[in-house]
């Protein structure tokens, strides 16, 4: 029975699982506070879960891990600023910023979806350039978009800022929606919790649906799926949209957690936390799940909270920390890379 | 090898087996799927996996010397060779270069002197030159320098062969179903060629599936049943009936009785001037009419484009000309359209087309109906969710009327046995409620008691559902066991179309393409 279910589980995953304990428990010695290191962990999951969502009709479509979510993201960033000029504030303004990105990510998703059709068998690569060469390309829209508000652009010059604060208007909006508090004041994000799970259901209900089933079909066999009548690269096409406005939704829940709009180079490495998060999760290059999403965001972000504290206990110059850090969080990307698997 | 008992964790896969081979002596090793052919070549090639679970009991005599074969390295020291079932050649390279892989002859250099033998130059004259020997000695006319990525698969097979008969000291080849993805000439080639090595003194272990070639070239067999050795014969003192029954221990019919006659019905599909495109199996004008009702089989020789005609209708392959099915054009190079019009396939590349190897049984079954025909779902406006419970029935009904062997309907089917990944193949076809199936190669590679399920399971089909099948195999012998009639193809046309009880020179004519000669007979 037991060897069944870490059978199920697979062995990288009780192997980062292991990692994350041990450090749990190093920090208990360390003396750092349990309740935060949770709170900080449910914050985390809620406000990176959707962008590894994005990654489930990617990798299920055929085209792989979406490399190229930044394109996604900055659909997001821009509804997000369309409500500033709008003056929109709460509720009204996280929704209709979510509804503006739409149009813009599903269109550049599918010029996005159309390359990939074009370049069958690299789609990683190309994909990765095509988020860095979007970002880069952004960075002069967001130097020349004739955006008006105040608060988004430089007070003198033009084009707008690097990062832009939310307050006021939809900073924490889901963070404190039906939210408690537990322990020592920490909060639990219910609303962007509750968000993120409802996408996720979402998810699964279209995976049952009969365009879900094509979609697989066309991801894990083409050939199969050609055979059947079913069209290969539309369903990549629609793999690649969906995965784009997922992207687009998925930042603009993570910035109203973060409480800032990061702009300019920010969301260039944007991609690799997520396609870590859900390879680590359980899913291959070829097939993932909602429960590889879930357990994936929970280990990748639990293991960052849990390690920054403990590195900075162990090491007190600031600096090293700092590097620490980085050499975790690239650490458990790598490694999810390399267990990635093909399953032909 | 004498007394060779194995079990992998207390499940005993062999018991007691002994099997003795001299030289220049072809020995057929005989058994159905899971007899325990494939374990006992595993020993004697001191495969890691037999060690890994504990090693076996028994001893292997070599030239009557007791020898521990512990490691592949060792077998072919002594000089046990094998030609796998899976090609192992490299395709970008050259016939030589694949026939002389980590056996390079080279001349020293300068650079060699200095950084080693590693450095040497290849002495690609000579190499070439051994290459042809041994190219020769199999009587096969490949260039030695010809690239394997074009060659036919019958081909590549030969280059296999040429590589373990270049070894100099070979002394026992095995061949794990060297024919099973050959057509019949080819494998006629092929036997020929055993012969012809088991004449200069080399012992032959041949496994295989076709009890036919084992009546024509073995010496003697050997048939395992479930881990036990049933018989060791001459081949001269047993039949084809005989060796199956030993197999199986079920008597076989030879041939399915046609109670009416088909072809008196209209013509349900008409090919007309039908070109397909397909790499390799190309179709290049075919006419054909065939009737409701009917057994339909397409034969030939591989490479000549029987298989491209079934991929054709299905739209897998560019295809033009005129396909009239129930009187209507189908239009051609769209697979919905053929599915939806009625047609269901069986494809041949099992494995590729076939199967989604890491997807349950039922999904498999169901996930083309699901698409086409939106059966097994639950609909709420423009909303659809599948129906798992209508899935689950269906599949199990499946599962019961074609015998699928597996663990439930969700396992997945990449570990079913070839035979029962042929019927989840076949379900998912008939889910489709068609009204032509086309099946392509329906027994490659497997079992003989498994191929006489599918065989009846498709004629019962057939007899009673009045089901439209079309036939295609490389396997004469099993087209003449259950067709109404047959079409032979060769070179992208059909040669002709001719009862089953015609005689064999007329099938093996018209396989050859000759025309004038079968006239001949017919006058």
């Amino acid at each position: 029975m037991v060897s069944n279910y870490v059978k199920k589980l697979g062995i990288p995953r009780l192997i980062i699982l292991g990692f994350l304990l041990s450090l749990v428990v190093a920090a208990f010695f360390l003396g750092i506070p349990m309740d935060q290191l949770l709170s900080s962990t449910l914050v985390r999951v809620g406000m990176n879960g959707i962008l590894v969502l994005a990654m489930v009709p990617a990798i299920t479509s055929g085209i792989g891990p979406n490399f190229g979510l930044p394109l996604g993201i900055i659909c997001g960033l821009l509804g997000v600023l369309v409500t500033f000029d709008l003056d929109m504030r709460g509720f009204p303004a996280l929704f209709t910023a979510m509804i503006i990105s739409i149009p813009p990510a599903a269109l550049l998703g599918a010029a996005y979806g159309w390359i990939l059709n074009k370049i069958k068998g690299s789609e990683m690569m190309i994909a990765t350039y095509i988020g860095f060469s979007s970002v880069a390309l952004m960075n002069i829209g967001w130097i020349l978009l004739p955006f008006k508000s105040n608060e988004t652009t430089w007070p003198i010059g033009r084009g707008l800022r690097l990062t832009i604060s939310l307050e006021d208007r939809i900073a924490s909006l889901l963070n404190n929606f039906m939210s408690f508090t537990f322990g020592n004041d920490q909060v639990v994000p219910v609303g962007t919790l509750l968000f993120f799970l409802l996408a996720c259901f979402l998810m699964w209900l279209f995976m049952r649906s009969k365009a879900g089933v094509k979609m697989y079909t066309a991801g894990v066999n083409p050939k199969f799926a050609e055979s059947s009548g079913i069209n290969v690269d539309r369903q990549r096409l629609i793999g690649t949209i969906l995965s784009t406005v997922l992207g687009a939704i998925g930042i603009i829940v993570y910035s109203q957690s973060y409480t800032f709009l990061q702009l300019y180079k920010a969301p260039m490495y944007m991609a690799f936390p997520s396609v870590a998060a859900i390879l680590i999760g359980g899913a291959s290059t070829k097939r993932a799940s909602i429960a590889n999403v879930i357990l994936g965001v929970i280990l990748f972000q639990g293991l960052l909270v849990v390690a920054l504290p403990v590195a900075n206990q162990a090491m007190q110059e600031g600096n090293l920390a700092e590097i620490t850090r980085i050499i975790v969080s690239n650490g458990i990307i790598l490694y999810a890379l390399t267990q990635a698997k093909k399953d032909d | 090898m004498q007394n060779i008992t194995k079990d992998y964790a207390g499940n005993v896969v062999l018991e007691n087996v002994n099997l003795s081979v001299n030289p220049g002596e072809i020995h057929a090793l005989l058994g159905e799927n899971g007899a325990g052919k494939s374990t006992l070549m595993n020993i004697l090639f001191g495969m890691s996996v037999i060690h890994e679970t504990g090693g076996f009991s028994g001893e292997i005599l070599f030239n009557n010397e007791k020898v521990n074969i512990e490691t592949p390295q060792k077998a072919m020291e002594l000089g046990i060779g094998m030609v796998h079932q899976e090609f192992m050649l490299i395709p970008g390279f050259t016939v030589t270069e694949n026939i002389k892989l980590n056996r390079e002859i080279s001349t020293p250099n300068v650079i060699s002197k200095v950084l080693g033998k590693q450095y040497e130059k290849l002495d690609f004259d000579q190499m070439n030159k051994d290459a042809r020997k041994a190219l020769d000695t199999l009587d096969i006319g490949i260039e030695e320098y010809a690239k394997v990525a074009g060659l036919p698969v019958g081909y590549m097979q030969f280059v296999e062969i040429a590589r373990e008969i270049d070894k100099e000291n070979i002394r026992v080849l095995v061949f794990d179903e060297p024919t099973a993805v050959l057509a019949e000439s080819e494998a006629d080639n092929l036997l020929s060629a055993m012969q012809l090595l088991a004449s200069k003194g080399i012992a032959i272990l041949f496994i295989t599936h076709r009890l036919d070639e084992v009546m024509q070239v073995a010496d003697t067999v050997t048939i395992l049943k479930d881990g036990h050795l049933v018989d060791c014969a001459n081949t001269k003192d047993i039949t084809v009936t005989e060796i199956a029954e030993k197999m199986v221990g079920r008597e076989i019919e030879r041939l399915v009785r046609h109670e009416s006659d088909p072809t008196q019905n209209p013509v349900i599909l008409s090919l007309k001037n039908f070109y397909v495109d397909m790499p390799g199996e190309v179709v290049k004008g075919v006419n054909l009419d065939i009737h409701q009702g009917e057994i339909f089989g397409i034969g030939g020789l591989g490479g000549q484009g029987k298989i491209g005609i079934a991929n054709g209708i299905m739209g897998l392959y560019p295809a033009r000309g005129s396909v009239l099915f129930e009187g209507e054009d189908l239009q051609l190079n769209d697979p919905g359209e053929a599915l939806n019009k009625g047609f269901a396939f069986v494809s041949e590349d099992r494995r590729g087309i076939g199967l989604l190897l890491d997807t349950s049984i039922e999904m498999n079954i169901v996930t083309t109906a699901i698409n086409v025909f939106n059966m097994y779902l639950k609909r709420w406006m423009v909303f659809t969710q599948i129906d798992k419970k209508k899935i689950r029935n269906h599949t199990e009904t499946m599962i019961k009327d074609l015998d699928i062997r597996c663990q439930g309907p969700t396992q997945h089917t990449r570990r079913l046995s070839g035979g029962n990944q042929q019927k989840v193949c076949i379900a998912r076809a008939l889910t489709l409620n068609p009204k032509v199936i086309l099946v392509s190669e329906p027994t490659r590679g497997i079992d003989v008691g498994a191929k006489r399920l599918v065989l009846d399971t498709l004629t019962k089909l057939n007899q009673e559902t009045g089901l439209t099948v079309i036939m295609t195999s490389s396997e004469l012998a099993e087209l003449r066991s259950v067709c109404n009639r047959i079409a032979i193809i060769n070179k992208g046309v059909v040669t002709g179309v001719i009862p089953p009880d015609a005689p064999d020179a007329e099938f093996g004519l018209l396989m050859a393409g000759d025309k004038r000669e079968v006239e001949k007979i017919g006058k």
